[in-house]
């Protein structure tokens, strides 16, 4: 619901909003340049001083303006019409004619009403409170998703849009709030449904003194005002002694007699005018010129949150599910409810219903949060669900707990939860535990106990649906394809094997693209003979002959170097690890790229601790390889015997040599006396401690089991710094790329 | 018909008739007619948000009568038209039904009033105030005497109200 509203008006009103952002970005120039213009103001003169001044250098003086900014200008009546000249407010001195910028002025009106009049102001109108809307909605958002408002300033993930749009947008949240805030307010006074506490004048005071008038700077009441003070002064018709000098004040409007120069008739703003000069202020950024630089600076972020909203948006579109043969809820045998956040367990529900339905079933797929009260016929019913946050429902399972307090099963209905999740989180999969528990109270049955699918891994699903299949006494094949990029053909250039002595046999692969022996228009540009961009880190999709699911590979290299390097181990009966074993120089392979920004050590000269063991040092050895600039990286690394599968031996030793490395600790299992990475860990507490003191980051890469080992480790080595690995997690500073 | 005590009070405008209700009691010289006013009124070229401005006669003795049209309904402005607030404000008033949107530069407006025939060739005068945010204020923008020559003559103003041309 809350992203509904959130992006129903971003997709609406996103242009206008835009559109609204850079026009202001381009007015907050306006205080600035004002402010810079008006001097600095030095001695405070009176507003008696200065009128004085100014009506003996321009004796047909009619009016006199304090702008916020604190520019004065002068109006007098000439022959011409009337002349604006700027008055210096130091000396009230003449400075010269004031001209208005018909840039800032055409800039004004278009950003108040596209010179549509008032239509136009509705149309402001709209763009200011959308902006309200999805600064709020997008606060609530970003709470929700980072687990609770104490959270809220801690490391986002996702992919690139993702974190672009939530780091970009906390930055920028409060200046946005404002602005849409002050803005939806000033249209509502444009468009006369709010008070601006100023409707109708102040009647002219019927008695005057009449007296022959005395000079400009010998009225008390102006006299008293210092300038500072004044916003405009208009001095009588002259010649007519009956007439009056009319005053507006930071603080009122009022009446000056112009004999005995008294303050006549002085009216205090109202409640409603104070409110509304303040609004006015802080939207226009008018006398505070760093308010309104600040806010134009996060106008001009809107086009960016305008633009990842809605690829985020059309990504999550593009991933809804197509649902073949989606029976009715109370025809179904079968009932399949679907807790997702970002979709992708939605894929796996498809996968679900479609074998189901293959094996005869008729089956129902509904999000969880459209639970019925009671299903009829059905027998089954299996719950997919991710978890959200530190163990929150996700975004199609918010209301599901409370909607099962109303629910009805029948006797004979069983039940199957599967939760999705990232065993790498504290919380993996918390809210499929919590469905199961809370369906087990209400007294279901459960025919399978809960199940975890750990980061969307489409062989555990297939596994999971073979027992599901024999435990409901029918072939149950679970093809999970998720769907799978564009690929290139790549062609191996090079390998070194190591490991085979010590049961571990592994290869550092080296690829590139194919040479084109074609001559066409393609080949001649040099198209199609380059490298997908990437980056140390991110990750390669094999797609192995006769299988539609591809296996992901970290990248050891850049493709600046021109060269697509992984390491792999053979994983015994591993389709694509035995594959790419059985590759020689020449053979051909068909890949993906896909980004991992998650894990880059990033900018900075702060220490890297990097931990890896087996092929999980490719990606370290890789960042380590490019850290020209020695930064200090500390790599502990583990493996099974120094002489069988020392990967990268040879590189380190270099990298080690010329400080691209500071220090190397590598721990080998198949030794006398064998020791873990971790036991590595261990020995260097107090190096450890030392660096993370000193704001280090770590890095880790390698199996689940190894990733375990050392959260733990550092969780005792870090306890006197009252830091942990799950802290140091949330706050960036603890990247994991885990298998 | 409804006894009337000041048959100068009524006007009409562009699109409904409305009544004005002024509180200064104008002793009508004899029989009086109500006459109909056609005014146009020419905005000059200018950058700037739009013109607001009032048109309002005079008595033969300098102090303000009455107001025919109000240009520009946000009367946080009005007090920059200075004459024509400080006219209103001794005499009363209300303008409800005789006031319409500001007008942008360039552009003209038209609209129509009335008033007692008696006043014309009387001494009284049309008076134009303008101004406009953040820019210039023109008291007696314009100022034509209401003679039955000056009917359909355009008077030249030195504000943001270049013409005035009253027909009647």
């Amino acid at each position: 619901m809350l992203r509904r509203i959130h992006s129903l008006p971003g997709l609406l009103a996103g242009l206008l909003v835009m559109f609204m952002a850079l026009s202001g970005a381009f007015l907050s120039l306006q205080p600035t340049i004002e402010r810079w213009q008006a001097g600095a103001a030095g001695t405070q003169l009176s507003v008696a001083e200065l009128s004085g001044a100014v009506a003996r250098q321009l004796p047909n003086v009619s009016r006199i303006v304090r702008m916020a900014s604190g520019t004065v200008i002068a109006y007098s009546d000439g022959a011409a019409g009337q002349v604006a000249t700027r008055v210096d407010p130091a000396t009230g001195s003449v400075l010269g004619p004031y001209e208005t910028s018909p840039v800032f002025a055409f800039m004004t009106e278009l950003h108040r009403s596209l010179f549509l009049g008032q239509g136009g102001h509705w149309v402001a109108g709209i763009a200011a409170l959308s902006m309200l809307v999805l600064s709020i909605s997008g606060m609530l958002l970003v709470v929700a998703r980072l687990g609770g408002w104490s959270r809220v300033f801690w490391a986002a993930k996702g992919t690139l849009k993702q974190r672009l749009h939530v780091d970009v947008g906390r930055i920028v949240l409060v200046a946005l709030l404002l602005s849409g805030l002050t803005g939806a307010y000033m249209s509502l006074v444009s468009l006369g449904v709010v008070s601006s506490g100023q409707d109708g004048f102040i009647a002219f005071p019927s008695a005057v003194d009449g007296g022959a008038p005395v000079p400009v700077s010998d009225l008390a009441a102006l006299q008293a005002l210092p300038l500072s003070q004044l916003r405009e002064l208009v001095f009588p018709a002259p010649g007519d002694p009956t007439d009056i000098f009319t005053i507006t004040t930071k603080t009122g409007q009022g009446f000056v007699d112009q004999a005995s120069g008294a303050m006549l008739d002085f009216v205090p703003n109202s409640l409603s005018q104070t409110v509304y000069e303040a609004f006015y202020t802080l939207h226009t950024g008018q006398g505070i010129a760093w308010l309104g630089l600040a806010l134009g600076l996060a106008a001009l972020a809107v086009p960016v949150m305008a633009g990842s909203g809605m690829l985020i948006w059309w990504s999550r579109r593009r991933n809804q599910p197509n649902l073949k043969h989606n029976v009715a809820a109370g025809a179904a045998d079968t009932i399949i409810l679907v807790g997702s956040e970002g979709n992708s367990t939605w894929g796996f529900a498809t996968a679900l219903h479609d074998g189901l339905t293959l094996a005869g079933h008729r089956v129902h797929t509904a999000p969880m949060n459209a639970l019925a009260r009671h299903y009829h016929k059905a027998s089954r019913m299996f719950v997919l669900t991710a978890t959200y946050g530190d163990g929150a429902a996700p975004q199609t399972a918010s209301r599901f707990l409370s909607r099962l307090g109303h629910f009805r099963a029948s006797p004979n209905l069983a039940f199957a939860v599967l939760g999705f999740g990232d065993r790498s989180f504290a919380h993996f999969c918390q809210f499929a535990t919590d469905v199961e528990t809370a369906l087990l109270a209400k007294g279901l049955k459960a025919f399978q106990p809960a199940g975890a699918i750990d980061r969307q891994s489409s062989q555990a699903f297939a596994q999971w649906g073979n027992e599901t299949g024999k435990l409901l006494g029918m072939p149950l094949h679970l093809v999970h394809a998720p769907t799978v990029p564009r690929t290139r053909k790549l062609v191996l250039i090079e390998r070194d094997d190591y490991g085979v002595e010590v049961q571990a046999p592994t290869s550092v692969l080296r690829f590139a693209v194919p040479s084109t022996k074609s001559a066409g228009v393609t080949a001649w540009l040099g198209l199609g003979r380059r490298l997908p961009r990437f980056e140390v880190g991110d990750l390669v999709g094999i797609v192995p002959p006769g299988s539609a699911i591809p296996r992901y590979y970290s990248l050891a290299s850049s493709s600046r170097g021109g060269v697509l390097e992984i390491c792999v181990r053979t994983q015994t009966g591993g389709v694509c690890s035995e594959f790419l074993h059985a590759l020689s120089p020449g053979d051909e392979i068909e890949a993906f790229v896909k980004s991992n920004p998650d894990f880059r050590p990033g900018r900075g000269r702060t220490p890297v601790i990097m931990i890896g063991a087996g092929t999980g040092i490719a990606p370290l050895a890789g960042f380590i390889r490019r850290n020209r600039q020695r930064r200090p990286v500390h790599l502990y690394w583990g493996g099974r015997d120094p002489r069988s599968d020392f990967l990268y031996a040879v590189e380190m030793a270099q990298c080690l040599d010329d400080a691209r490395l500071t220090r190397f600790k590598p721990a080998f299992s198949r030794t006398v006396g064998g020791s873990y990475v971790q036991d590595g860990l261990r020995a260097d507490t107090t190096t450890i401690r030392d660096l993370v003191g000193q704001g280090a980051r770590i890095m880790v890469c390698g199996g689940s089991d190894m990733a375990r080992g050392v959260r733990s480790a550092l969780d005792d080595i870090l306890a006197p710094l009252g830091e942990t690995a799950q802290h140091l997690k949330a706050t960036g500073r603890y990247l994991e790329d885990v298998y | 018909m409804a006894p009337i005590d000041n048959p100068v009070g009524i006007l009409k405008m562009k699109k409904l008739a409305a009544t004005l209700a002024l509180s200064t009691a104008l002793v009508a010289p004899g029989l009086a007619y109500a006459q109909d006013l056609t005014i146009k009124a020419q905005i000059a070229t200018y950058n700037g948000p739009n013109t607001f401005f009032a048109i309002y006669v005079t008595k033969p003795d300098g102090s303000y009568d009455s107001t025919l049209w109000v240009a520009g309904q946000n009367q946080r402005y009005y007090r920059h038209l200075r004459n024509w607030v400080r006219g209103i404000s001794a005499a009363g008033g209300n303008i409800d039904g005789i006031s319409g949107a500001s007008v942008g530069a360039g552009q003209t407006l038209t609209v129509h009033a009335s008033l007692a025939d008696t006043m014309i060739d009387a001494g009284y005068q049309i008076h134009v105030d303008s101004a406009v945010e953040n820019g210039g204020e023109y008291a007696d923008n314009v100022v034509m005497p209401l003679t039955q020559a000056n009917s359909g003559v355009t008077a030249s103003g030195t504000g943001y109200v270049q013409n005035l041309t009253v027909t009647f």
